[in-house]
């Protein structure tokens, strides 16, 4: 198990090292920055030249990603446009986004689990059919349309809750944005969990739990359920990372300071200090949940064992 | 037990998951509207830059300096006139060397004098190459900036400072400007004249981290990119102090989550109404929504450096562009009348007597498809058949306009594929592409005046090499009226100049007026006596808290 681990964390540095220069590239390849910091006016090009020497621009690509990952092993990941260590960013970025993040996962695995137990149970009966329905509609609108909405019907015509999230982002705030960005997934969910269970309802191992007289509840929850969630397991662990990166559309639409918000302004502005920064840590929130659920495996199920 | 030590792997996982959030928690009291007596919320963008005066040129931090500072001269939110300020008097006899004389009394928020040093010292930084400030070439005017400001790239400053600031005493200095501009006081009243405290040269990191200045307002805390809670001075004692308690800024990503939380109540100002939202604005808000006339005017320019757009025939093709646009449709469709069809280069907030004359474009600029079509056919039809329009779509409306600018040129032509949007991702990228001339076709270019003079209107952007001038425009008579428009003593006769040289525009048609943008905002009824300056910035000292 501990090797396993190890083995898993050491992957981690190739895959890092790719990640950080591809996006590096990337933004490099997005064009000059510098223009821009002069509104609709033409740079005069001895400050142009003083910015670029300021924050490195004026030195060949490779030279800059070699700096920039120099730095990042001294816990200096570049300072943003507007002064501020990229540091301080994350700092203030980072738990804001987690903290939405786990709502949006909160809710999903709650209400996404119940509805895909209580329609696998009961396939074909009307609340299947209405459950499966409402999926549909929820995964083939697309995220603003429901937020805006949501956020219109909502904090406006019913008065109950705001319709943006304050600085400081408390949980309470948080709930309406984090059902938003749970919308889609939690209808995953409902449909993983539903298919998994219907086709383990039929399986040995339940008749023989039935056939023992447990009661139906400790048949369902402890045989049934703990041998449905694997492909449930792996959904929402991959999409804790797509959750946390995703969340630009929801952030922008709630106000809310986190890391889609940063992405977008550090993409906008063409700072790859930035958007490298934020993105490499999304790759390894990515990894570790990947690794996470990779280790729920075992514990679900007792035949998954790592050496 | 294998089965127990398995869940324990599980549990740290879910622990480590939950510490990580727990430590952001905190702060329950919900932000927004509200709060202690007096203070004004109101909408914000995070601003490009750190807030130093010299190193600002977009609105967002100028809404900040515009609390925290007071210049040498202000503009009338009214009027637009450059009123005295911390100057006494700035006298001039031959329109080259002035002399400028304080008001005494004023102070930093910290308590230090405002003195002539706090003057020179400023505008020495602002303008030195190694301080990298956008602003640096507002100075240019001043006499030996290209010691301390050498133009060519990699060139370095042979001067530290400015030769033509002479400090005479405490409250008296002079400046000599390298050329005669008589009208040179009046630009005084823009941001980055601003005087500086000593603590700013003393401990920038911390002055940048909560700015001091002079003005009516001071800073209490400062988030970046967040939230800055700006707070009246109980010590100024300047002519204009705040009529509230204090002014709550918030950063907005999405101007319409901005407008939802002005309807839920959950802020009092909102600055810059979504155009989706226009058309409801009026009906929401009443007498709340503002819409006033600002110094921006918006236009297409052309890559004059492109062989294709210099010939002999272009200026008449540019011209038939012009009149091929149905300015009015598209000002009361797209943009709900939020901005009116231009019909020269400057803008309506200058008054008359400031330079504005309406129709001084004349025909060029009203729309009328069918000479539109006879021009262009005429000087051999569009180069190469076909028109580009570039512009960046990451803000504001451009794709809409841009879209409906080349319609109407197609209908006016009859040709579906007479003129084609271009549209470029990001700001960034379209500005880089623009000043390293890669356009080949129209591009937009929008001009936000930096102070009300119809000097800067002109000069910045169609003069010989001007820092803004994108199509590079040049043409002697035009050059030689804006000299001598400049050394004109005689305000009058300096507009009149100015105009004329506006008639050499409308003859060459480097770029196409298409509309004056007017600043639009809304507020909640907590609060009253709302309104914009010039600048579209809401005058945030004079709102009132009911």
């Amino acid at each position: 198990m501990g090797r396993y681990v190890i083995r898993r964390l050491l992957q981690m540095i190739p895959v890092f090292i790719g990640a950080t220069f591809l996006i590096f590239v990337m933004v490099y390849a997005l064009g000059d920055p510098v223009a821009a910091f002069f509104g609709d006016r033409a740079p005069d090009p001895a400050t142009a030249a003083q910015i670029r020497h300021q924050y490195g621009l004026d030195k060949p690509l490779w030279h800059q990603y070699l700096d920039y990952m120099g730095n990042i092993f001294t816990g200096d990941f570049g300072t943003a446009f507007n002064g501020q260590p990229v540091t301080e960013l994350m700092k203030s970025a980072f738990p804001v986004t987690l903290r939405l993040t786990l709502v949006a996962i909160f809710f999903e695995i709650v209400i996404g689990i119940t509805f895909g137990v209580i329609t696998g149970m009961r396939r074909g009966r009307p609340i299947d059919t209405s459950v499966l329905l409402m999926t549909l509609v929820v995964i083939s609108i697309p995220v603003f349309v429901l937020g805006y909405v949501l956020q219109y019907v909502i904090a406006v015509q019913w008065g109950i809750g705001e319709p943006s999230v304050s600085p400081e982002a408390p949980l309470n705030e948080l709930i309406l944005p984090g059902i938003v960005l749970a919308l889609v997934s939690l209808a995953y969910v409902t449909r993983l969990t539903r298919t998994s269970i219907a086709e383990n309802t039929r399986a040995d191992y339940v008749r023989t739990a039935v056939a023992k007289g447990l009661p139906r509840r400790r048949v369902i929850l402890r045989h049934l359920l703990r041998n449905s969630l694997i492909p449930v397991i792996t959904f929402i662990g991959t999409d804790i990372g797509g959750l946390m990166g995703g969340a630009i559309v929801t952030e922008r639409i709630f106000n809310i300071q986190g890391v889609g918000y940063q992405l977008y302004q550090g993409i906008l502005r063409h700072n790859s200090a930035t958007v490298v920064g934020f993105v490499t840590i999304l790759v390894i929130v990515f990894l570790l949940a990947n690794l996470l659920v990779d280790l729920l495996y075992a514990v679900l199920d007792p035949r998954i064992r790592y050496a | 037990m294998r089965g127990s030590t398995r869940l324990k792997w599980a549990v740290c996982a879910t622990a480590v998951a939950l510490a990580a959030t727990a430590c952001g928690g905190g702060g329950s009291d919900s932000g927004g509207g509200g709060g202690a007596s007096g203070i004004v919320s109101a909408s914000w963008g995070d601003p490009q830059s750190p807030l130093e005066p010299a190193n600002t040129n977009e609105v967002q931090g100028g809404k900040v300096l515009d609390m925290l500072f007071r210049g040498l001269k202000k503009y009338n939110p009214k009027t637009g006139k450059a009123e005295n300020m911390v100057a006494a008097s700035i006298t001039t006899t031959d329109s080259q060397n002035f002399a400028i004389k304080l008001n005494p009394g004023w102070t930093f928020s910290d308590g230090d004098p405002v003195t002539s040093d706090s003057f020179i010292n400023a505008w020495n930084y602002g303008a030195l190459l190694k301080n990298a400030q956008k602003n640096a070439s507002f100075f240019r005017f001043i006499d030996g900036y290209d010691a301390v400001h050498p133009e060519k790239e990699g060139a370095a400053s042979t001067a530290q400072t400015l030769g033509g600031l002479k400090k005479v005493d405490d409250l008296n200095f002079t400046v000599k400007l390298g050329a005669k501009f008589s009208t040179w006081p009046d630009t005084l009243g823009y941001s980055a004249y601003d005087p500086l405290p000593k603590s700013f040269f003393s401990d920038h990191a911390a002055w940048l981290s909560k700015p001091i200045g002079n003005g009516p307002y001071t800073v209490d805390s400062y988030t970046k990119g967040q939230t800055m809670k700006m707070r009246k001075w109980a010590g100024y004692k300047g002519p204009d102090a705040a009529q509230n308690g204090g002014i709550d800024l918030r950063v907005y990503t999405d101007n319409n989550t901005a407008y939802t939380d002005l309807q839920a109540g959950n802020i009092d100002l909102v600055d810059d109404i979504p155009a989706s939202q226009l058309k409801n604005a009026k009906s929401d808000l009443g007498d709340r929504f503002i819409n006033q006339p600002a110094g921006i005017i918006q236009t297409v320019s052309f890559p004059l450096y492109d062989a294709k757009w210099s010939g002999p025939n272009a200026a008449k093709i540019r011209q038939g562009l012009s009149m091929a646009i149905n300015r009015a449709q598209i000002t009361e469709q797209i943009f709900q009348k939020t901005r009116e069809p231009a019909s020269d280069w400057t803008s309506p907030v200058l008054g008359e007597a400031g330079g504005f004359k309406a129709g001084l474009c004349g025909d060029a600029c009203t729309f009328n498809p069918t000479e539109a079509k006879k021009l262009i056919t005429e000087a051999g039809g569009l180069p190469g058949g076909q028109v580009t329009l570039t512009s960046n779509v990451d803000t504001g409306s451009h794709k809409d306009w841009s879209d409906a600018v080349c319609n109407s040129i197609n209908n006016a032509l009859g040709n579906d594929k007479a003129c084609v949007f271009n549209p470029i991702g990001t700001f960034a990228d379209f500005r880089s592409k623009v000043t390293s001339k890669q356009m080949t076709g129209m591009f937009r270019t929008g001009w936000q005046m930096d102070y009300p003079l119809i000097q800067n209107f002109l000069q910045p952007i169609y003069y010989t090499n001007a820092s803004s001038n994108d199509s590079h425009y040049t043409n002697a008579n035009f050059d030689k009226l804006i000299n001598e428009a400049n050394a004109e003593p005689d305000t009058a006769k300096a507009v009149a100049l100015f105009q004329d040289s506006e008639k050499q525009l409308a003859i060459d048609m480097p770029a196409i007026p298409l509309w004056y943008q007017n600043g639009t905002g809304g507020y909640s009824t907590k609060i009253s006596n709302v309104t914009l300056n010039q600048f579209s910035v809401p005058v945030y000292n004079e709102i009132k808290v009911s």
